[in-house]
Parts: structure tokens; sequence; C-alpha cells
């Protein structure tokens, strides 16, 4: 096992870390069975708010490549939704398989990434959040706008749930598992994405980019990569989102739901694997929770994420760390 | 999620426990974003017809339980609170106002075969089939040619301007309207979108006036309104500002100032209408909520004594039955004191009512004539 | 038509500088800074209705009150508490507060739009044939005026050199014995007050709302960049290139997509002149 170095951080799985597997192991375990199991008895609102988990999810992870592991804000997150969502339901409206859907707004977010990518970070790093910024509102008109593609502010409705090899989703409880299923496979190739050479190289910009660029990795390009791929993901979410509400319209993918992300990738831990599990969970759940506080709740929330900043700016997963480092050494003879 | 475990068990539990006693109504409405104004107004107006059966022991013996759900403007959040609402096996749902919302969230109250008494205007709302939709107000069918029967023959314009909110509710008006200008001869000379929450104005002044038409039609939600009108004040527009309700609502004329002054249209439903029932509505709601209703709260507060009266005659709690009873329903007044003026649902559960041209002198709406019902009666 | 773009842009300009001036001094990116401009109406109307002051001396004690809260406060803490964890927590917790802002003045004053009393006659006047509005005759020479009085501050009495210097290089400011910590603190004052300044010339034309601030801020962002971040006269010419463009646009072009205007400049700026119209290119530092 690597011992653990200044920039290790990358390795952030917690078998990674000496004598916590069978923990870790039994946590996801149990994690994994709760989440099979819950449905079970919750009604369709309960189903549908894990259902909405799961989609975040997904986003969040996106957005966590971009802004966790590259280091860039995008603000335009919630608009790459927005364009896996149009496609999902132009697409499944007229009769065409979910698959395709994921497969065609995947493409097309990378592409629209890329290319939205490409200038901003040619200048410097702040710059891509303004970017992300005006193109959120740019998509958000032509979504409104162009009505002859996406009807406008009247909205697609009746979009249907998807049957993959002829297993009807149309339950609450049968689309929750097609979510997850998706969810997981989202997981894994974020995971393996993580893993592989690029995902080291990924890490190594986000720490020291110019020790980076002195080791001859082109900064940019890994960079806009994250970005596109980040964006990729965004979309599948919102393909897996259009199904989900079955009516959709432009005023749900504003800036409103990009800020909504970024918080829970903050929140949850950026450039940690779970964090945006953690976040969108918390996100989710949280109005439920303070619904007694009716519009306080919203306060709450930025206020409990200006005070975390202040003290943990990696979020909750990066506080559990920091906890958990701080145990006493009897932790270690475990192993 | 345990919590939400928790938390779902413990609502069933209470429900289960309320239903003998209880009726129950969930309001999802509008209670923060850009349809707030018009939310509030709906849900209080509710709540108040709510609070006065409730205090002479309800309906049918039960009292009605009204649990209220924000969908902060937000058609994907209200659909998830009627989901929500319909998970509380409710007798019917109330609201929302905005028509986005409820054009994403009727289905669901349609499959669940739940009545639903809303206080959106856009067109389609009644045009999809759904046999558990219910107006409060006149859909944008209604009310635009009644206008254009005004611009028409009242200010015999020949040329018109029209400035719309893109949304689905000036979209929807908008479009109405055009149809109903074509129809009538009258040339649309100047289409003029703008934002909702848009706040500069001066731009779409200066193409108003550029066109110079006999007359302007402001079809957008209050504030826009409110600043709209100020801007052509500033900026020296003198034709004729007509809209349609809103923009002679209460509350624009109190953001807008002096600058509203001079606006006229047609007012499907209003807080000032000459009828003595909604004069003693209006004392009633501010004094109880401390500030002057609008035209929403007048639908929230007729909504819920429709579904009173509606259930008093049926003797019994039945959605279905509920349903159908209220399609072709007429209630009148002497009746029911709480509908306020005779009301007629047809069977897309559209609306009929008398209703009004106004006009806004000095500060306050000034009712002009009164018109009477598309199917007759009083 | 080119009036009113200048109102708008005189307005855009205000929020433009305080926004650089607090970038180029402290490396705070304020995403809250629409919400600034929002907030201070409030102040005045809160002080009339609960404190029951008149109008004058409502908006002095709502100067008062945004200097305090939207200089020294926000200074104290937000930014220092979270600024040593990087520029990127910064960001994220103006975001924070931005929102906590919003829905602050949603449940503590009111969801809806207030009417806000103008300072100056709303009349309109006939020049040459055109009616031309007091209002923006008014608001033009009201940003004019701060906007010149800042830079003869800046450039010509010692605290403003001083304040410059901190801005260009911070660690030779402070060994040149330039009270740097106190430097930063003017600056976010500057800022608290040109916010203020632009929440009184906005609010009777657009009404206090608590959703004010989402457009001016975007607007402010993208003024600050396409005229040149690391100018303050960069972020004058910006928002008064954005204000005249977005209204010229809006009136002869497209209404439905006017908002799109400030990404198209934006992209245009970055591509072609990434320093912006005024700015000097600039280094990395390493």
């Amino acid at each position: 096992m690597k011992p653990k170095s200044g920039t290790d951080h990358v390795f952030l799985f917690p078998s990674m870390i000496r004598g916590k597997r069978g923990l870790s192991l039994i946590f996801a375990l149990i994690a994994v069975a709760l989440l099979i199991g819950a449905p079970f008895g919750l009604k369709p609102y309960g189903i549908y708010l894990l259902s909405l988990w799961a989609v975040m999810t997904i986003a969040a992870i996106g957005l966590n490549l971009t802004l966790g592991y590259a280091g860039q804000i995008s603000l335009a997150q919630a608009s790459f939704v927005g364009i896996g969502a149009y496609t999902a339901a132009l697409l499944t409206t007229q009769g065409w398989p979910l698959g395709a859907a994921f497969a065609l707004a995947a493409l097309l977010c990378f592409v629209i990434g890329w290319l939205l990518g490409y200038p901003a970070l040619r200048v410097a790093h702040h710059y891509l959040a303004f970017v992300t910024l005006s193109f959120a509102t740019l998509v958000f008109l032509i979504l409104r706008n162009e009505e002859w593609l996406t009807r406008g502010v009247y909205g697609i409705s009746g979009i249907p749930r998807p049957a993959p090899l002829g297993w009807s989703t149309k339950a609450p409880q049968d689309f929750y598992f097609f979510c997850l299923g998706v969810l997981a496979l989202a997981s894994i190739a974020a995971w393996w994405l993580l893993r592989s050479p690029w995902g080291r190289a990924f890490t190594a910009l986000r720490e020291n980019p110019i020790r980076a660029s002195s080791l001859g990795i082109d900064t940019r390009r890994y960079t806009l990569m994250a970005f596109a791929i980040g964006s990729a993901l965004g979309g599948v979410a919102g393909v897996l989102y259009a199904p989900l509400v079955q009516f959709i319209e432009p005023t749900a993918f504003t800036l409103g739901l990009s800020f909504n992300l970024l918080l829970m990738v903050i929140v949850g831990g950026a450039g940690r694997f779970f964090g945006p599990f953690l976040g969108a969970a918390v996100s989710v759940l949280l109005p439920e929770w303070l619904r007694f506080s009716e519009g306080l709740y919203l306060m709450l929330y930025a206020i409990f994420v200006m005070v975390l900043l202040a003290f943990f700016p990696s979020g909750l997963l990066g506080m559990a760390e920091r906890l958990r480092a701080s145990w006493p050494r009897s932790s270690k003879s475990a192993s | 999620m345990m919590k939400s475990f928790i938390a779902v068990g413990l609502a069933l539990g209470a429900a289960a426990a309320s239903a003998q006693q209880t009726v129950n109504m969930p309001i999802v409405i509008e209670l923060s974003g850009a349809g707030a104004v018009s939310g509030t107004n709906f849900r209080d107006g509710a709540v108040l017809a709510i609070e006065e059966i409730n205090a002479k022991g309800g309906i049918l013996k039960r009292r009605i339980n009204a649990p209220q759900a924000d969908t902060q403007s937000n058609p994907g959040i209200s659909r998830a609170q009627v989901q929500k609402a319909i998970d509380g096996d409710p007798y019917v749902i109330l609201g929302p106002v905005f028509s986005g919302s409820v054009k994403a969230n009727m289905v669901l109250a349609q499959q669940a075969e739940v009545p639903q008494i809303v206080g959106a205007e856009a067109a389609e709302i009644t045009q999809a089939g759904n046999p558990y939709i219910f107006r409060t107000s006149f859909g944008q069918q209604m009310s635009m040619p009644k206008i254009a029967n005004y611009l028409r023959d009242g200010l015999k314009a020949r040329t018109v301007a029209v400035l719309w909110v893109n949304n689905d509710f000036g979209k929807g008006g908008r479009d109405t309207f055009v149809k109903e200008m074509a129809a009538r001869n009258i040339k649309v000379v100047s289409d003029v979108s703008t934002e909702s929450g848009q706040m500069d104005f001066a731009a779409d002044v200066v193409k108003l006036k550029g066109a110079n038409a006999d007359a302007i039609f402001v079809y957008t939600n209050e504030e826009e309104s409110a600043r709209f009108l100020r801007e052509a004040r500033k900026q020296g527009i003198d034709k004729p500002l007509i809209g349609e309700t809103t923009l002679l609502g209460q509350k624009v004329i109190d953001m807008a100032g002096p600058a509203a002054n001079g606006a006229r249209g047609h007012v499907g439903l209003s807080a000032d209408a000459p009828v003595p029932a909604v004069l003693a509505f209006k004392e009633k709601f501010s004094k109880r909520f401390g500030y002057v209703p609008d035209h929403n709260g007048i639908k929230g507060y007729t909504g819920v004594y429709a579904v009173r009266y509606a259930t008093e005659k049926i003797g019994r709690f039945d959605r279905k039955l509920l349903a159908r009873t209220l399609h072709g329903l007429t209630i009148k007044p002497e009746e029911e004191p709480g509908i306020l003026m005779e009301t007629t649902w047809d069977n897309n559960g559209d609306i009929d009512r008398i209703s009004f041209l106004a006009e806004v002198v000095e500060g306050k709406q000034k009712i002009v004539q009164t018109l009477p019902k598309l199917g007759g009666g009083k | 038509m080119l009036l009113a773009g200048l109102a708008t842009g005189g307005i855009y300009a205000l929020v433009a500088v305080g926004f650089v001036l607090l970038w180029q001094t402290s490396q705070t990116i304020n995403f809250a800074q629409g919400e600034f401009v929002m907030l201070p109406a409030f102040f005045v109307l809160a002080a009339m209705k609960f404190g029951g002051l008149s109008f004058p001396m409502a908006m002095l004690a709502g100067f008062a009150v945004s200097l305090l809260v939207l200089g020294l406060l926000f200074k104290r803490l937000v930014v220092d508490p979270v600024i040593c964890h990087g520029v990127l927590p910064l960001v994220i917790s103006t975001i924070a507060l931005a929102i906590l802002m919003k829905e602050g003045v949603k449940e503590f004053y009111a969801a809806d739009a207030q009417p806000f009393p103008a300072a100056w006659a709303t009349t309109n006047l006939q020049v040459a044939g055109m009616v031309v509005s007091v209002q923006n005759l008014v608001i033009i020479a009201v940003a004019v005026l701060a906007v010149a009085a800042l830079q003869y501050f800046l450039g010509s009495t010692r605290t403003g050199r001083r304040m410059q210097a901190t801005a260009q290089n911070p660690a030779l400011a402070r060994v040149l014995g330039i009270p740097v910590g106190r430097m930063v603190l003017y600056t976010f004052l500057i800022n608290a007050g040109l916010v203020a300044l632009a929440s009184f010339l906005v609010s009777p034309i657009y009404l206090a709302k608590f959703t004010n601030g989402e457009t001016l801020g975007l607007v402010a962002f993208v003024a600050a960049i396409v005229g040149g971040f690391n100018q303050v006269r960069g972020a004058i010419a910006g928002g008064l290139l954005l204000g005249v463009v977005d209204n010229f646009v809006a009136a002869y072009l497209s209404a439905q997509y006017r908002a799109a205007i400030p990404l198209f400049l934006l992209i245009a700026v970055i591509l072609l002149r990434p320093q912006g119209l005024l700015g000097r290119a600039e280094e990395r530092t390493v």
C-alpha cells in the first residue's frame, strides 16, 4: 500500500485509509441495502424524492469532476441537465427509446462543454464561472424562445416512462430502481475515470497547476476534458429527469438549479468521491426536514453553507475525514 | 433517510387518526417566487372561507383541514407537492394559480381522480379533456373576446399594440388575443414580448411609441405591469392602455402610483365590483389579513364555497360525484352567499359569470360597466 | 433612447466599479454584488416603516447601515474567515450569502415589490422636441459625479494612492508601511457606498423587490470583464456599453434574446481581447 503523502488526497475511497477497510465495506453494504429497500416503506412522494436524489447525484458527480477535481466553477450544470431533459423529451415523445436519448445527450453536452470551455480556459481560471453564468442565461432563452423546437413556455408534457428490454417503469418503485441503476453505472464510470491515468492527472492539476504544467501536462486540455465530461454527466442526469417529472419547461433549468448543484457538491465535499451523494441527499431532504420553518429553511441552509466553508471548506466528508484522522492511535493497530 | 421514514410514518398515523372528524383539502399554491402575490391572495381567500365554514361546523359536520404547500412558482416543485398532497388522501386540491404549474400537475390529480380547483387562466387547461379540473375565474378564451369587443366597439380601435410577458400565462393570452383581433379585422402593429421579472421597460416603451397604435394591450404579471406603467408615464405615452384584470388590480395601482391612472380594461373579478357581497368580502378580508385583496383572493374564497355547496348538495364526500355535479352547475348567491356572484361551470370546468369594464381613477379601480354572463342569467 | 441606455449603463457602471475594486484589492469575487444593490433600499424602507423616520433621514440611515453591513460586517464575518481557504470557497460563500440576503428580505420584509420614493421629481422635460425624463438625467448626473469623485479620490489623495498600491502589490505595499488591512477595509466601504447609491437610484423605477439583484449582478460581472477588470475605468466603460447596447438591442433587434447580449459580448471580448476593452494585459504571477 502506498504511504500517505501530502498529495494523496486523490485516493479518497475510504478503503485506502489504513485499517478502515472492513468498516467502510460494511458501511457501503448497509447504504446499498437501504437504497434498495427504501421504496417499499414509502408513499409515492417519498419514492419520488429518492428518485430525484439519484438524478441530482448524477449531475452532482459531473459537477464534482469540474469543480472538485479540476477546480473550476461551472454555473451551467443546470443548463446541461436541461439540454439532456429536452433531448429525452423530444425523442421519447416521438417514440424513440430512452437509450438513444442518453447517447445523444451525453455527446451533445460533451461537445457543447468543450466548445464553451475552450475560449474561457484560454484566459484565466475564474473566467469559466462567468462564461457559464452567461451561457446559462442563453440556454434558458433558447429553450424558451425557440418554440418550434421546444414548445417554448408551454413545455413538453406527457413524457413517457422508459421500458428497457420490456420492463415497464411506470410505477414509481420501478422507475426508482431504473434511476438507481443509471446512478450505479454513472458512479462506476466516474470511479473508473478517476482511477485511470487521466484521473490522476486531473487531481495533479487541482493541487498544483504550475507543477503539473512544468511536468509537461497540458493543463488546459485536462481541465477542458473534465469540464466536458462533467457537462456530459449533467446531460445524462437530465435525460433521467424528463421521464421522472413527465413535464418539463424552461424555468426548471435556470441558475437556481445550478447554484443548488454547486452547493450540493460543496456541502458534500468537493473532490471527494462520495461528496455528491451526500450533498444531493442534504439538498433534497433538507427542505422536507426543515418544512416546519417554512421560508426560513433556505436561509438556514445558506448560513450553514457559509459557516461550513469557513471551518470545513472540504465539506461534510472533509469534516468527517478530519474527525477520523484526529482519533487516537488505537485505530491504527486494527490493521 | 431514516428520518423521512419516521416522518412519513407519523404523518400517516396522524392522518388516519384525524380522518374521522376532518376532510382534507390541501392548498398547493405559490407562496414564493414570481407568483407569490397571486398565490398569497388565493391562499388567504381560501383560508378565510375555510375559517368561516369551520366556525359553522364544517362541511357535512366535518372540519376542513387544509395543509399548505408552497410550489415556489416552480412547476416541477408544484408537481411534487401535488403528489405529496395526493398521498394524503385529499377530498379536493386547491390551487395552484400559476398556469405553468397547473399544467405540470393536473395530470397527477386527474389520474388520482381528485378534483382540482385552480386559479389559473391559461386557455389550454380546460382544453385537455380533464374532467377533474375546475377554474375559479375566466379562462383566457372567455376574457379575450370581451376585451376584443371593447376595443372594437368601445374604443373603435383599428390598430393595436400588444405587450405581453413571455411565460405560458402571457403567451397564452397573447395568442388568444391576436386570434380575436384577427377575427375583428383589427391590425396588430406591434408585438412586444417582455420577461417575467423584467425591471427595465425603457426599450419596450420606445418600441410602442414608435408603433403608434390606437390602443395598447398590456398583459403581464403584477409587478411588471406596475413597472411598465411607470415607464410609460415617464416617457409620456398618450394612447390608451388596456388590460385584463391584472393591470387594473389594486396591487398594481399601489405599486405604480399615479402612473396607473387612466388604465382601462376588462375585469373578470374585482374586489371593487359594485356587488354588495363582494364589497362585504373585501371588508372581511382586509380586516382579517390587513391588506386589500385582489381578484385572486376572490378565487380562493369562492372556490372553497363552491366545493361546500356542491358537497352538501350531494350529501356525502364522493370525489367523482363531486366532479360530475360541478359540471353544468349554477350556484346562486341566494343559495350560497359564499359564491358572491352567480357562477356557472361548464363541462370543461370553465366558468361563466358577469364581468366588468373598469378604469383606474385617482388611484382606485372604478367600475364603468357591467357585462352580462355569456350564457344569460344574473 | 440613448439617454435611457446611458442611465441604465450608469447604474451598471457603479455596481461594476465596486465589484472590480473588491476583486482587485482583496481577490474577493463577490457573487452577491447584485443583492448588495437590492438590500440598501430595504434598509431605507424598514427605517421608514419600523423606525418611523422621514424619507431623507431614512436615506441617511439606510446609507449608514449599508456601509456597516455590506462593508464592515461583510468583510469581517464573511470574507476574512473564508479567504484563507482560497478564492473558490469565497465565491461559493458569496453565492450562499446572496441566497441568504434574498430569502431574508423575502421572509422578514415582503415577498412582493415595494414602491420606493424617488428623491427627485418624476416629471418629463421637452428638449429639442423629444421627451426627456428627469429621472434619467439625475441618474446619469449622480453616477458621473460618484465615479468622478472616486477617480479623484483614488488618484489624487494620499489614501487613494495607497489603496491603489495595495491593489497592485500587497506584499510590497506592506513593506512600504502601508496599513494593508485598513486599505482593504476602505475598498469594502467604498463598494458598500457605491451599491447603496445605485440602490437609491434604481429602486424608484424598478420597485424594491428581493429578486432585484439577480440581473444586476450578472450584468455587473460581465461589465467588469468586458471593460477590463483590472482598471476602474474599464468597469465604467463596460457598464455604460452594456447599458446602451442592451437598450438598443431590445428596441431594434430581438427583445426575446436581449438577456443574451452580455454573453455574446463576453465571449467576443474573451476571444479577441481577453484583458477587456480598457484593461492591461495581466501576467500570471508564479
